[in-house]
């Protein structure tokens, strides 16, 4: 993802957009963008098909004063179905009390404008899309003001707008609802002028999220939430080992339960399985559970965690495909033994379990379908259900259903779960199937973020600094074999294994980072903040024993040994430093100072974190957050995201925090063997701070994972006198 | 297949399901009440806390066989309690929400923990959401959430 993220276009509105304003059905006005971007890398080397316009809009202005606002992108808690709205309605200067936010269906218009597919990743939703929607409301602005400068006869600059109100000379004023008529008959202008900064009115405010009160009673639908008529539940048996196959079934107990429907065999990704359709979900699960399957497991690997670890082990003692090297390979041999240091980690696969377990309802009409899917990646999960019915994407209307989280769960490039939906759909021609994997089946069911070995020797020089870093990674390739691996892997590296830990911001003169991505029979998957999760840990941890070797302050250290062009991390250690000062310094007896810093998807982030040992866990009493993410659009989102994601980041330090594999079946199977962070694994206090910041936005939904379980152990380590380097962190 | 008489929110639903279903199911999916939430079906993360007779419930391991006529309040009826009430402004005042999925079992256990304690302490509040798993981790705001009810409460 980070990779996609370099990729250099234009952030202004690409000059082949244009938008198309037109009279809304019902009356009002519609503004609607047209982008004619390329959809993917490969798709920009083929002829561009013929595109078909649906009928959407960003902005519908209706005749009552209400601003219905598309987001482009799946609202799954970073907030985005509030902040894209707050920055079109900031240079619109609507009323953002009749902001009614929209998540879009599937449809060219809403495609990233700098990925080139309408998806969530990269942290890059506000990155993205900032310009786009100030673009938009101003130019939907614009064209109110003309309506009024027409109907007045006084010129554009005689008129200011303010909370959908357009006011001119003479103390004439016009609501927004009565100009929408008007309004939809002009142009749109080419050009427009945005707002300084000091002209904001929403942006840089805390300002609440819209989907808060519905969430609070209720009465919020997600995906799993869906209801149609005649609506039928499907669940599959997976095979027990990835890639196996169903050789016999006996469904006859299962079909004897009143409800069920039906059960027939499906081809999977990999392997097959056995769905089982009935009326009820409680009926689907019952059915399935009384199958007996007998599963072909021969001519596929059965991965094991511990021999894994053995070879992943011995891989990382070689050096691997070439990320980055700097300086003199041999410097190291100059350094004296004691002045090195070698260390080994170990990260295990990492399930994401977002809350609400993953579903797709589709309905196939042999010639249309529609999909109603919580989906990060609706461009792909759109067309791998088309795919699968025999349809054109644009004959499957797809609509983007609120997820109750995913972490990057629901951005699956083989739309695996769609798949598998869209050929249930298939056999029930007319009938909606709302496909629901159980909890069970997310546990056991692969995606994971991928285990991972790394190896780092490091020399150290007269002034304490590290003067050689030779770092070997050893892990599976999330995008080899996809589209996305043209773009992200290079000289053999997958970028978002080494990410974060070859494009460190640390100034170490001779460095050497490579890379072994070894195949194995477990679907691997980005998990929130991709490879950061595991090379921020062992940069920050690494640093941290240097910085207590040499008896330097941690803070002081870093800041040493921070490149100069590192300025948003200097930023936020000296807010972190300046914030925390107050009790860093009076830390009770028993607890310990932890630091760890890191910066990703362009905003940097810096961490304090007071810890204690309490029934053999660490406590987290408080941490001291400070950020530097350019503008903050919404900084009360923008807080609560770090306070939260600090928690998420913690679960790879949870004692049972690991999937494990043995014989190629996954030992967990739901919350009690695999188990993320509840209110007592994570900091009781959080207080976040801002670097003021003038700089284009920068991502708030990946940043705050990485650094807190780094900071968390650099404390614990200042406790006990050990170093931890396997996780999860089983003990203590 | 078997014929119960449930009191949910107040109002008596008649449902025909098999007496193995969870509660959890009859309420989703017989009385088409989608707030309370499935999470793992093995009372392992309070998605589907509701109150049953006034004490918080994981719903997806009761059988709705064992419900008989103790009184059900689940997400959508909550509300109509001051407490509920109370509680349910104080996520919205406090911005707690972020995916929102576990916020319905959240919501439930802090309403009978402060219908039980008006004034927890912090391990009062620990232990009651101790169940309560929040994959986004907003636990640093519920907890505020909760200390805000609790002070308009007393």
């Amino acid at each position: 993802m980070r990779t996609a993220l370099k990729v250099e276009k234009d952030r202004h509105l690409n000059r082949r957009s244009f938008l198309r304003v037109s009279a809304a059905a019902g009356g009002g006005l519609l503004v609607s963008l047209y982008l004619d971007l390329p959809a993917s890398a490969e798709e920009a080397n083929q002829a561009p098909p013929p595109k078909v316009y649906p009928p959407d809009a960003f902005v519908h202005l209706r005749p009552d004063g209400k601003i219905v606002i598309q987001v482009n992108r799946l609202e799954f808690g970073q907030g985005v179905q509030t902040a894209l709205p707050m920055i079109l309605a900031d240079e619109m200067d609507a009323d953002w009390s009749q902001v009614i936010p929209e998540l879009a269906p599937a449809a060219d218009v809403y495609k990233d404008p700098v990925f080139g597919i309408q998806m969530v990743g990269g942290s890059g939703s506000i990155a993205h899309s900032f310009q786009q929607y100030r673009e938009l409301g101003a130019k939907t602005r614009a064209m109110l003001v003309a309506a009024a400068v027409d109907r007045w006869h006084v010129s554009p600059d005689q008129c200011r707008t303010e909370a959908s109100v357009v006011y001119g000379p003479g103390g004439k004023s016009a609501r927004y609802g009565e100009l929408a008529k008007d309004a939809a008959r002009k142009p749109v202008p080419e050009k427009v002028s945005l707002k300084h900064p000091s002209e904001f009115r929403l942006i840089g405010k805390q300002v609440r999220r819209l989907d808060s009160p519905a969430k609070c009673d209720g009465s919020q639908k997600f995906g799993l939430d869906l209801d149609l008529p005649k609506m039928k539940i499907a669940v599959v048996a997976h095979p027990p080992v990835f890639g196996g196959r169903v050789k016999s079934v006996d469904d006859k107990d299962a079909r004897s339960i009143a409800g069920v429907r039906d059960v027939f065999e499906i081809p999977l990704v990999k392997g097959t399985g056995v769905a089982v359709v009935a009326d009820k979900f409680w009926t689907a699960k019952q059915a399935r559970d009384r199958l007996k399957i007998d599963w072909d497991l021969s001519g596929i690997e059965h991965a094991d965690s511990s021999q894994l670890w053995a070879r992943y082990k011995e891989l990382a003692r070689t050096t691997g495909n070439v990320a980055m090297a700097r300086g003199d390979d041999k410097a190291m041999a100059q350094v004296p033994p004691a002045k090195r240091i070698v260390a080994e980690y170990e990260f295990p696969y990492l399930a994401h379990t977002p809350m609400e377990p993953l579903n797709t309802t589709i309905r196939f009409d042999g010639d249309a379908a529609e999909a109603w899917v919580p989906s990060q990646f609706q461009t792909l999960d759109q067309m791998a259900i088309a795919q699968e019915l025999g349809l054109k994407p644009e004959q499957v209307t797809f609509h983007t259903e609120f997820a109750g989280g995913g972490f990057g769960r629901r951005a699956v490039i083989d739309s695996h779960v769609q798949r598998e939906a869209a050929l249930i759909a298939k056999r029930l021609r007319g009938t909606p199937v709302k496909l629901i994997w159980t909890r069970e089946d997310d546990v056991r069911g692969g995606y994971y973020r991928p285990m991972h070995a790394h190896r780092v020797e490091i020399g150290i020089g007269a002034d304490g600094m590290p003067s050689a870093w030779r770092h070997v990674i050893v892990g599976q390739s999330l995008v080899a074999g996809t589209p996305f691996a043209a773009m992200m892997i290079k000289n053999g590296v997958d970028n978002t294994v080494v990410e974060g830990a070859a494009d460190t911001s640390y100034s170490i003169p001779n460095f050497h980072v490579s890379a072994h991505h070894p195949t194995v029979n477990v679907p691997v998957l980005w998990w929130r903040s991709v490879g950061s999760t595991h090379t921020a840990f062992v940069m920050e941890t690494l640093v941290d024993e240097l910085a207590t070797r040499a008896k330097v302050d941690p803070i002081v250290y870093r800041r040493k040994l921070l490149k100069a062009e590192a300025k948003k991390l200097r930023n936020a250690l000296d807010l972190m430093d300046e914030k925390s000062a107050a009790w860093r310094t009076k830390l009770p007896r028993g607890h310990a100072l932890g630091i760890a810093s890191h910066e990703c998807f362009g905003t940097a982030v810096a961490c304090a974190v007071d810890v204690s040992i309490e029934n053999k866990r660490p406590r987290i009493h408080r941490a001291t957050v400070a950020l530097d993410c350019g503008i903050a659009v919404n900084p009360l989102t923008i807080e609560s995201q770090f306070q939260a994601g600090l928690g998420f980041g913690l679960t790879q330090l949870m004692a049972k925090g690991a999937i494990t594999l043995k014989d190629g079946r996954v030992e967990q199977r739901n919350f009690d063997g695999y188990a993320p962070p509840y209110m007592i694994d994570v900091p009781v206090n959080v207080d976040v701070h801002i670097v003021p910041s003038s700089e284009p936005p920068t991502g708030c939904g990946e940043p705050p994972v990485p650094v807190i379980s780094p900071a968390v152990v650099n404390a614990l380590a200042r406790l006990t006198g050990r170093r931890y380097r396997t996780l999860p962190l089983a003990n203590i | 297949m078997a014929t119960y008489q449930l009191n949910v929110n107040g109002q008596s639903k008649e449902v025909s399901v098999d007496p193995s279903t969870p509660l959890l199911w009859v309420l989703r999916e017989e009385l088409k009440m989608t707030g309370t939430k499935y999470g793992c079906g093995i009372s392992a993360c309070g998605a589907c806390t509701v109150h049953v007779a006034g004490i918080a419930t994981r719903s997806c391991v009761v059988p709705v066989s064992m419900i008989g006529d103790r009184p059900i309040v689940t997400i959508e009826g909550v509300g109509q309690d001051p407490v509920g009430q109370v509680v349910q402004n104080a996520w919205i005042e406090k911005d707690v929400v972020q995916c929102g999925y576990c916020q319905s079992g959240q919501i439930m256990s802090a309403v009978a923990l402060l219908k039980a304690t008006s004034k927890p302490t912090e391990t009062n509040i620990e232990e009651s959401m101790g169940g309560n798993l929040c994959r986004c981790a907003t636990y640093v705001r519920i907890r505020e959430a909760i200390k805000s009810a609790s002070q308009q409460l007393t």
